[in-house]
């Protein structure tokens, strides 16, 4: 047999036909579902008089359009709660499983697969949503669909694909402390650019790779898509394996003993090739910072705004003048320094325990245990189960003392579908994955970075480099 | 059943930006609507409507020329972000039938095909030479986009081919439902289900 990288193994193995005119017919063994995409798929599938082909492999949520505060009344706005009120009766009808504002289990979607163990190695996971590269954390194959895609996959349990390209990308070395798997993607795709991987899926290879935990693991694989890529995959391996034991939805006994042996295939042999490679050491990554209105442009947090004047072509130059003219920012400022306004710790790239616990940690550590005066800064835990472990380890309680709110489950300020947005001319310091304009609220201004720098800056009232500051909080005294 | 596409001759609007996402195609406000109608009025909102809700004048797509445009001229990346759907919804109702691009976004390029807006893929000098050419016209530029013969012109000179994979031009040629088409192959889909029951480990994934 030749060899086959890991991509390959799993698309293989799901081809339920080629199809003459180019792309494969592509069987889904696990379709998430949330309330902001689906229901004009729920919608034509009725008026068609389709079934969902296989309910029991498809699983939905509520989280973008979600109240993060105060679940107990009505949910005041009256169209989100339509859409809401429209999955619970899609579901119902469909006979899907959902976990609705009242679950213990409800979440963001991909916070929750993992969590519950529905995500597993060597599946093809679908769900209306471009985040849903995070699940190839575990070595699924794993790609946000359109909404014509998920009434396909309902209808069918299929998807029509063609075979995308494979770019590896590989991260050498050991990360400095204070540098997180996000400062790894990010500089990653400061790199390659927003559109580095476009048609291909990344498999990310390499000792930094390795070293990673499941969590942070998500994290890289999450932000795939603002590389382009619509999959990013990580091969599973102990660490994998122990994530997932013991997991309500991941096999178990005997089952788990040959799923595991099977498992353990999912790698890519010696000698397959990849269409592209990139290579970055990871021992040279700094903390990150965005300062423009793209995920590629950022900059380590050492470093300063550009000049559009520094950049290559016509169409750059007048990007990036158009990004700092949004930003509100002139050339040459140094990143360290800038006042914020707002802190969002949150979403799909970083809202799982360990951001939690990163944050809380330096919160913890530095004498400064106040939010600074003027910024209002939000905790939104990624599930109601973090959000649960979190308040067993006191986490909440760090944050709440400090001036933190802390809220329910849910995107959030990610997106701003709900209350959670951001005023004009707000800066705001974000774990999210998307600094567009309006992201976050019209005219508001993203700067994206990890967990503990978000917490840094909520502290300090400004963006600071947390591997010097913390240690000047601490050494200073300052209460 | 979408709408067919076989060839159009019709006006260019120019949007001379990289990397637009979804976000600014169709901001997340408007996302709350359960059905795939009532987009086309918020189709790039933020940038055509100032705060007050009066129109940008700045704007590329509010200049007088560009009013009643069916195909759209921009620069790479197109439709970057979000999976929305909603943004190619937006985009057909506003008037759109086809965008020009040197290159687009994975997911948003496959639902344009599901939704009979045809993403049209040329090289970075050929869009650069619409962008002269819809310039030097004031804005008043015409062009056909041919689908089955999968060319550009614009009778005054610029010709040039394109290519989309058959699978992706038959839907769009001919309108058709990609469901029924799948549904076509259940047999297989069936079979394919059985063939996994017995694979190593019962059910395995691959
Ligand atoms: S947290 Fe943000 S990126 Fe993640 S699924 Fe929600 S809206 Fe999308």
């Amino acid at each position: 047999m030749t060899a086959r990288t890991l991509f390959a193994k799993v698309w293989d193995g799901h081809v339920v036909a080629e199809l003459p005119e180019g792309p494969a017919l592509l069987y889904v063994d696990l379709h998430l579902v949330h309330e902001v995409t689906s229901p004009q798929a729920f919608e034509s599938l009725r008026q068609a008089g389709r079934r969902v082909r296989r309910p029991e492999l498809t699983v939905a949520t509520v989280d973008h359009n979600v109240p993060t505060g105060d679940r107990r009344g009505p949910i005041a706005d009256a169209i989100s709660a339509r859409q809401l009120d429209a999955l619970a009766s899609n579901a119902a009808e469909f006979g899907v499983e959902l976990f609705d504002l009242q679950s213990p289990q409800q979440g963001i979607v991909h916070v929750i697969g993992p969590e519950l163990g529905l995500t597993q190695p060597g599946m093809v996971i679908v769900c209306g949503d471009s985040h849903t590269a995070t699940h190839g954390a575990f070595g699924a194959l794993a790609l946000g669909i359109g909404t014509s895609e998920v009434e396909h996959v309902l209808a069918t349990q299929c998807l029509v694909w063609s075979r995308p390209g494979t770019m590896e990308a590989r991260l050498t070395g050991t990360p400095a402390p204070g540098v997180t798997a996000k400062d790894l993607i990010l500089a990653l795709i400061g790199r390659i650019g927003t559109a580095g991987a476009t048609g291909h899926v990344i498999e990310y290879t390499g000792e930094a790779i390795r070293g990673l935990s499941m969590e942070e693991r998500m994290t890289v694989c999450n932000m795939s898509i603002e590389a382009g890529a619509r999959a990013g995959m990580i091969a599973p391996d102990e660490t994998t394996f122990a994530y997932l034991a013991g997991r309500p939805r991941a096999p178990a006994g005997a089952a788990w003993d040959r799923a595991v042996a099977r498992w353990r295939e999912l790698r890519t042999d010696p000698g397959a090739t990849y269409d592209k490679q990139v290579e970055l050491d990871a021992s040279t990554v700094a903390p990150q910072v965005t300062w423009g209105t793209s995920p590629g442009m950022v900059t380590p947090v050492t470093g300063r705004v550009p000049d559009p004047g520094d950049f290559a072509t016509d169409a750059e130059r007048s990007a990036v003048a158009r990004a700092l003219e949004y930003m509100g920012l002139t050339p040459g400022t140094p990143l360290e320094g800038l006042p914020i306004d707002r802190v969002f710790l949150g979403s799909c790239t970083n809202a799982r325990i360990e951001d939690l616990r990163a944050a809380a940690r330096v919160v913890r550590e530095t004498g400064r245990r106040h939010v600074a005066r003027g910024v209002r800064a939000m905790v939104v835990p990624g599930s109601q189960q973090v959000k649960a472990q979190a308040e067993r380890e006191g986490l909440d309680r760090v944050f709440s003392e400090a001036g933190f709110e802390w809220r329910n489950a849910g995107c959030s300020m990610c997106l701003g579908m709900n209350a959670d947005v951001l005023q004009s001319g707000e800066r705001c310091a974000s774990t999210s994955n998307r600094n567009f304009e309006g992201r976050q609220g019209r005219g508001g201004r993203t700067h994206l970075m990890s967990p503990p720098m978000a917490a840094a800056a909520a502290l300090a009232g400004r963006i600071v480099d947390v591997r010097t500051w913390a240690g000047e909080e601490r050494g200073g005294g300052a209460a | 059943m979408i709408e067919p596409f076989v060839r159009l001759t019709g006006k260019l609007a120019a949007l001379p930006r990289a990397n637009v996402d979804t976000d600014q195609i169709i901001p997340k406000q408007f996302l709350k609507r359960v059905e795939r109608t009532g987009f086309g009025p918020a189709l790039f909102h933020d940038w055509r409507f100032r705060a007050d809700g009066t129109p940008n004048p700045d704007f590329e797509l509010n200049a007088p020329a560009a009013q009643g445009a069916s195909l759209l001229l921009t620069w790479e990346n197109f439709g970057c972000g979000s999976s929305r759907e909603h943004a190619v919804w937006a985009l057909r109702e506003y008037g759109f039938r086809a965008i020009l691009a040197p290159s687009f976004a994975d997911i948003f390029f496959a639902n344009c095909c599901q939704n009979g807006l045809v993403p049209v893929r040329l090289l970075p000098q050929e869009i650069g030479e619409l962008f002269r050419r819809h310039r030097a016209a004031g804005g008043e530029y015409h062009l056909t986009v041919d689908l089955e013969e999968q060319r550009v012109e614009d009778g005054l000179g610029f010709r040039t081919a394109f290519t989309m994979e058959r699978y992706r031009r038959d839907m769009l040629l001919r309108g058709l439902d990609v469901i029924g088409r799948t549904l076509l192959l259940e047999e297989r889909i069936g079979a394919y289900e059985r063939s996994r029951e017995t694979r190593p480990g019962n059910g395995e994934t691959w």
